[in-house]
């Protein structure tokens, strides 16, 4: 890899040196070891979506041959009933799941001291999220199961319910989004405890001085230098809240008639499930999810970019 | 073995047929199968292994897939890398691939005299487009699943219309249980009670009409199947909170007695003797009569082998679906102690099952409506999705009965 003696044996051999290859191996090398990853990301990622945007202008079944139908799939979206519940519910995830982020911070604070036996309640509140998301999804399917579940015996000791969570189409959402914050709550809370060990204890110091404590150190001193975490913790969770699918499709099946779609699942339902088979619709919902990502997709590395040029 | 392919033999020559090719099978026969569960496996396994033995020259390769992983597997491998059989379902589950130009045309096989004559029953659900598309190996009944002990208990008699039903049912209800269990979450559990109900207020060929997209989610006719179905529901007649089981988790509530029966096809007997109900507690009724009417008819699904269009071995594929439907194999493979469920061939006999038996006699002579698959089966897949999701909601809120309907009439007039 070290290129500067040949650079300087240059001078010797004038004809082999001065080819065009020679003269730009510092600009091109990046680009050479980029290569592989740039390549496989084009085939496996960038082609496919235009190949999906292609697709939501057909109307195919997988079979048959693909029947160009131009703005249809889109304009049959617009009074689908059940992309709409979908849209809503994936907003309701978006927003609700983001609670994961001050649940960890407070986990990974009341975590962050020296006490015997530390480590073994740091991976009892990392375990939700070692564990397999279908076995989050069983664990709070019988919890909530109406007859049998622990949630409706609890209730019924403070003389409330029974409720049926999950066959409710008011709650159904929300009980599949608590679910889902469980483990991303111990998601958080490790970026946090990471976040944590880098706080400068001298300025931590210099603010006991100044008399800071309990909130006001909190919010002026520690969250401030946690905001790589924060950022971190906000990117991960977005996206895991913009993926739900798994638990979706482990606890109720996107029902009672349909209530807890979120658009992955409504996608995978019209294009891929066992009465699908609309692939251009299928994509067309696809292009939608696509396209709310993209807002902030680009946000997130428009605030790296920005981060970047401060660190410069 | 040997006299099986001499009357083969001799049956071919009788007939004039130039099927000498019969004998003299080779190559490969590939076999994609998803009867992946522990008995429907062996019974495939034994099968391939006994054709096999049959022709020396020909080598049988048998592919089990699961049986929920088949339903899209089958799309690829169709299209992609097609075997010389594959199993499937009758009715419209088949169109896709009819359609799409997968499924072999086996019209010469039903012209066939011993297939005609045997298969006669299931030819409608073949049939698509007037041709034939496979051949039935197995079908099952469905019906009222019920405790009898409950019943004598309670001094009910199994009903015969529905004066009788819902009085039973009010009974049953004043002893503290319900009368039916029901677990909708994989929705098409709900699909056979609106089967049954329509069939029997409206009878088969509404139904079917209705299926097929002639007639509209709208109709009065349809009302009052729903209407129907209120009744029922208005009553408390099923287990509350239905909309979180699926099938299987809705059969304690038989199993311990808190309801008292069960709208179910014959493989729901199995788990349920499993749970440990025995002889003189399980039972089953046909459903009864609602509107005296429309005659009888009964939801019994096929299941079915077909030969892909892409085949590479058509002939010995051919002589496969002889040997699947034969009377004799066909008693041996939905014996009790195989499928456990009914033949197609007319010449086969059924196993000694109290279930079986029943259904068997409920489907031969008291179903003179005609014999439907399923609700799934017989409405193509993106009007079955939309309407049981509608059942289901109906089942939870009847009162958003005309919402319901209006949103599948919408599905209704793109689908078809």
């Amino acid at each position: 890899m070290n290129l500067a003696p040949e650079t300087g044996s240059s001078a010797t051999s004038p004809g082999v040196s001065d080819s065009w290859l020679r003269r730009n191996r510092q600009a091109l090398a990046p680009w050479l070891f980029l290569a592989p990853g740039v390549i496989f990301f084009l085939f496996y990622v960038i082609f496919p979506i235009l190949q999906s945007f292609n697709l939501s202008f057909y109307r195919w079944d997988g079979l048959g041959d693909p029947q160009f139908i131009g703005m249809e799939n889109y304009r049959e979206l617009m009074d689908d009933r059940a992309f709409e519940v979908s849209l809503w519910n994936n907003l309701k995830w978006l927003l609700l799941y983001l609670l994961a982020i001050p649940a960890g911070l407070f986990i990974a604070l009341f975590l962050n001291q020296t006490v015997t036996g530390i480590r073994l309640y740091k991976s009892l509140f990392f375990f939700p999220f070692v564990i397999s998301q279908v076995v989050v999804g069983l664990v709070f399917s019988w919890f909530y199961d109406p007859t049998f579940g622990l949630l409706n015996q609890v209730l019924a000791w403070v003389g409330l319910g029974p409720i049926n969570v999950l066959g409710d189409p008011t709650l159904v959402t929300y009980g599949i989004i608590i679910a889902g914050l469980w483990p991303q709550t111990a998601y958080c809370m490790i970026l946090y405890l990471t976040g944590l060990n880098a706080v400068d204890p001298e300025q931590v110091e210099a603010a006991r001085l100044d008399g800071a404590k309990g909130a006001k150190m909190l919010w002026y001193v520690i969250i401030p230098q946690l905001r790589p975490a924060t950022f971190v913790a906000f990117v991960v969770t977005i996206i895991g809240a913009l993926r739900s699918f798994d638990l979706i499709s482990i606890m109720t099946n996107g029902g009672p008639f349909g209530s807890s779609r979120v658009l992955s699942f409504y996608m995978f339902e019209k294009a891929l499930s066992e009465y699908g088979f609309r692939m251009g619709y299928g994509a067309a919902i696809a292009v939608v999810l696509f396209l709310i990502m993209l807002c902030f997709i680009a946000y997130f590395l428009w605030s790296m970019y920005q981060d970047d040029k401060g660190a410069r | 073995m040997k006299t099986l392919k001499g009357t083969v033999a001799g049956l071919a020559l009788s007939l004039g047929l130039a099927t000498a090719a019969q004998a003299e099978l080779s190559g490969t026969l590939k076999i994609f199968s998803d009867m992946s569960n522990p008995a429907p496996r062996a019974v495939m396994e034994q099968m391939a292994e006994e054709f096999d033995a049959m022709h020396p020259d020909l080598s049988v390769e048998l592919t089990v897939i699961d049986r929920e992983a088949y339903k899209t597997q089958i799309r690829n491998f169709l299209s992609a890398n097609p075997p010389d059989v594959a199993n499937w379902y009758a009715a419209n589950r088949m169109r896709p691939y009819v359609s799409a130009g997968l499924f072999e045309d086996i019209s010469d096989l039903w012209a066939e005299p011993e297939i005609a004559d045997a298969l006669a029953s299931t030819k409608g659900a073949m049939t698509l487009d007037g041709k034939q598309w496979g051949v039935p190996y197995t079908y099952y009944q469905w019906g009222v699943y019920y405790r009898e002990d409950i019943y004598n208990e309670l001094g009910l008699e199994e009903p015969k219309d529905w004066a009788t039903f819902k009085s039973n049912c009010q009974k049953i209800l004043d002893s503290g249980r319900k009368c039916f269990t029901i677990g909708t979450k994989f929705l098409w559990t709900a699909g056979g009670w609106f089967d049954y109900l329509n069939m029997r207020t409206n009878g088969y060929d509404f139904h079917m009409a209705l299926t097929n997209g002639e007639v509209a989610w709208t109709d009065d006719r349809v009302k009052q199947t729903f209407a129907n179905w209120r009744e029922l529901i208005d009553m408390g007649a099923f287990i509350d909170n239905h909309q979180s089981y699926s099938w299987q988790e809705a059969l304690p509530f038989m199993v311990k007695g808190e309801a008292a029966a069960y709208l179910m096809g014959n493989f729901a007997v199995a788990p349920l003797r499993e749970a440990g109900l025995g002889t003189d507690q399980l039972d089953f009724y046909q459903f009864p009569s609602i509107n005296p009417d429309v005659e009888l008819a009964e939801d019994a699904p096929t299941d079915t082998f077909h030969i892909p269009s892409g085949a590479q071995n058509k002939e010995a594929a051919r002589a496969f679906l002889r040997f699947v439907v034969s009377a004799d194999n066909q008693t041996k493979i939905n014996g009790g102690a195989a499928l456990g469920q009914l033949p197609v061939n007319s010449g086969s006999s059924v196993d000694d099952d109290e279930m079986l038996n029943q259904g068997f006699e409920m489907l031969s002579s008291n179903s003179p409506g005609g014999i439907a698959q399923f609700f799934d089966r017989d409405a193509p897949a993106e009007m079955a999705s939309v309407a049981m999701e509608g059942f289901q909601e109906f089942m939870v809120f009847p009162d958003n009965l005309d919402d319901i309907l209006n949103r599948l009439e919408k599905a209704r007039e793109r689908v078809y």
